[in-house]
């Protein structure tokens, strides 16, 4: 065996110094340069095509951008329409969630049907439904005694025995007609997802809350339900992003008052299609950034105590693609 | 070795836990065939058996993490989980079997911290929550136990961050933030490596020291021997015999109870024998590389 060992020594065989750090060269990764390189070429040409094709006319796109009116359903429509939506779509689905999953039947049943409901219509159409069907159908809205009006005339009483009414007429087509459509959608998606994250807590984690003599409801708030956060986070921002998108279905209540029609009005006004599109593609590009951004925070603040992105550190890209430092 | 204080006052008082009959099944295996245990204020019980003997089953039926199918459980002279109204049992409301609870502390085999919580806030969110504590008073209170298992500089760290036998210790104190009366350990040390099972069995034995009453599952013997007044041997759903550690350890008078102590201590000497093989190996083969050059 010493034969093999080389002069000098070798900690094999017990002579010589005993090995120090470690200093290895990397594992080499040609492919990771050939592959930038093509890439650049890739957005060097796509980049070319921006500057010497003038049917792209981003000035133009960039005036788009910056109008009143796409500002104005920028902020209504597509903005205050998703936060509104996903605000209604989250609270109301970790209810449907905790619904589905108690052991009162009537509850679990009342979720199971909402759920298959919400699902199974498209929101297009259930947005058109809620716009022109719901006012066609009941006008306005009694709150009253249940079945008073029917009584009063059977009875011949003067007063019917309701108290307020609702116009639904002038109701349907606001913004806020349009927020409890897709927010109710929504629901439907988020109780799913608050289910899976809910059945992801461990069980022990409600018996130790159990024996330490938390009621359910304290142990879904603060014991189950926080840890539950973890699995909805990410699916909940994925939902979100869709949302920014689906604000756009808005039009089929129909209201006016967001981004992509108004830059579509834009368009057909002044027949430049082109830069108005990418009016808005940049407009969604940037909300849905600033989303993904907030997502990563949520994210890190919910999987605390779990080793959550962002505690655990990663090398750069530069020096991954150098091959120096980890394993990579 | 006998424990501490007053062991004759245990036969006049009403005892703290009382089960009659209870009998148990998971769907056709009934895994609790009428036990009938009384357990005194300030007595250590450790329960002893092998798997599926029930011993876990029963503990998780003393604070109704399980139901029984039969019999009575009282706790403190309260019936457990029902009203007795005039002869008729009621279930009891889960606001009220979560009132029942909270005088009763559990250890679980696999700790059951809260993960998403630091160790201080583990122990202060049952005593904040449930007793209304001020958060004051229940910081205060939770620096204290800390402190008396070991880990007063572990308290902003995550249960992630913390050792098996630390998360245990947490967890003891955690349970011991209630002020319980009695407290319920199921296998708190089976989920430990070797090395960290004496810190975990050294808090509780400062436990029982204190006059603690705690009823232990565990497979530990020399705990058993050396902390508990009674140990309870439990097979097939029915306690076999009970009595003085020394007693029924020593000198069993059941064939089951014989059979389960043999096999108990051939296995821990098994154990012991392979770990020494191994070490001499390792060292043999270290030996022979010097040797060779």
């Amino acid at each position: 065996m010493s034969s093999v060992a080389p002069t000098g020594g070798s900690p094999v065989d017990g002579t010589g110094e005993r090995p120090g750090p470690i200093h290895a060269r990397p594992v080499p990764h040609p492919w990771r340069w050939v592959a930038l390189a093509l890439i650049a070429v890739l957005v060097a040409m796509l980049i070319s095509s921006f500057v010497t094709n003038p049917k792209w006319d981003f000035g133009f796109a960039l005036q788009v951008m910056n109008f009143r009116p796409v500002l104005n359903g920028l902020l209504l429509g597509t903005i205050v329409g998703t936060i509104g939506a996903m605000i209604l779509g989250v609270g109301l689905g970790i209810v449907l969630a905790i619904m589905r999953l108690s052991s009162n039947p009537v509850l679990a049943g009342v979720a199971a049907v909402y759920t298959w409901f919400f699902r199974s219509i498209p929101r297009y159409v259930l947005l058109f439904m809620i716009g022109t069907g719901i006012g066609y159908l009941y006008p306005h809205v009694d709150i009253g005694v249940p079945f008073g009006q029917q009584l009063a005339s059977a009875l011949g009483w003067s007063n019917d025995l309701t108290f307020w009414q609702v116009d639904i007429n002038a109701f349907s087509t606001t913004l806020l007609a349009g927020i409890l459509g897709l927010g109710f959608s929504e629901a439907a998606y988020m109780a799913e997802i608050a289910r899976a994250g809910i059945l992801s807590v461990d069980r022990g984690q409600t018996e130790a809350a159990q024996a330490l003599g938390m009621p359910p409801s304290r142990t879904m708030m603060r014991v189950v339900l926080p840890q539950a956060m973890r699995v909805i986070v990410p699916p909940t921002g994925n939902e979100t992003l869709a949302m920014v998108k689906d604000t756009s279905l808005l039009t089929a209540i129909p209201i006016g008052t967001e981004l992509f029609y108004q830059t579509t009005i834009i368009g057909q006004r002044t027949l430049r299609i082109m830069p108005t599109l990418v009016a808005a593609i940049a407009w969604y590009l940037i909300i849905c950034s600033i989303l993904m951004v907030g997502q990563y925070y949520l994210e890190r603040y919910f999987g605390r105590g779990f080793g959550a992105p962002g505690q655990t550190k990663r090398d750069s890209t530069v020096k991954r693609l150098l091959g120096v430092g980890g394993s990579h | 070795m006998a424990r501490r204080h007053a062991p004759t006052q245990h036969h006049t008082d009403v005892p703290l836990v009382r089960a009659v009959n209870v009998t148990k099944s998971f769907h056709d295996n009934q895994v609790l065939k009428g036990i009938d245990i009384d357990v005194h204020a300030g007595e250590v019980v450790s329960l002893l058996g092998p798997s599926g003997s029930g011993k876990t089953t029963f503990l998780r039926c003393i604070n109704m993490l399980e139901s029984i199918d039969g019999g009575r459980i009282f706790v403190d002279g309260e019936l457990m989980g029902y009203e007795d109204r005039g002869g008729t049992l009621h279930h009891l409301p889960d606001k009220a079997k979560a009132a029942q609870r909270r005088d009763i502390g559990m250890v679980f085999q696999r700790f059951n911290l809260f993960p998403h919580m630091t160790a201080i806030d583990n122990l202060m969110e049952a005593p904040v929550q449930v007793k209304g504590l001020s958060k004051r008073d229940a910081r205060e209170r939770a620096t204290e136990l800390l402190d008396k298992v070991g880990l007063a500089d572990k308290a902003d760290a995550y249960p992630a961050q913390l050792s098996g036998g630390q998360q245990q210790r947490v967890a003891i104190a955690r349970a011991l933030a209630m002020e319980p009366k009695l407290m319920l350990f199921d296998e708190p040390t089976s989920a430990l490596d070797p090395e960290l099972v004496g810190e975990v069995l050294n808090v509780m034995r400062d436990l029982a020291q204190a006059g603690m009453t705690m009823i232990v599952v565990t497979h530990e013997m020399s705990f058993a021997r050396e902390v508990c007044d009674r140990v309870v041997f439990m097979d097939g759903g029915v306690v076999v015999e009970q009595g003085d550690p020394a007693q029924v350890m020593v000198n069993p008078q059941h064939e089951r109870t014989r059979q389960f102590l043999r096999r108990l201590t051939s296995e821990q000497h098994g154990d012991q024998g392979a770990d020494i093989g191994a070490d001499q190996g390792v060292d043999h083969s270290a030996d022979t590389g010097v040797t060779n050059s």
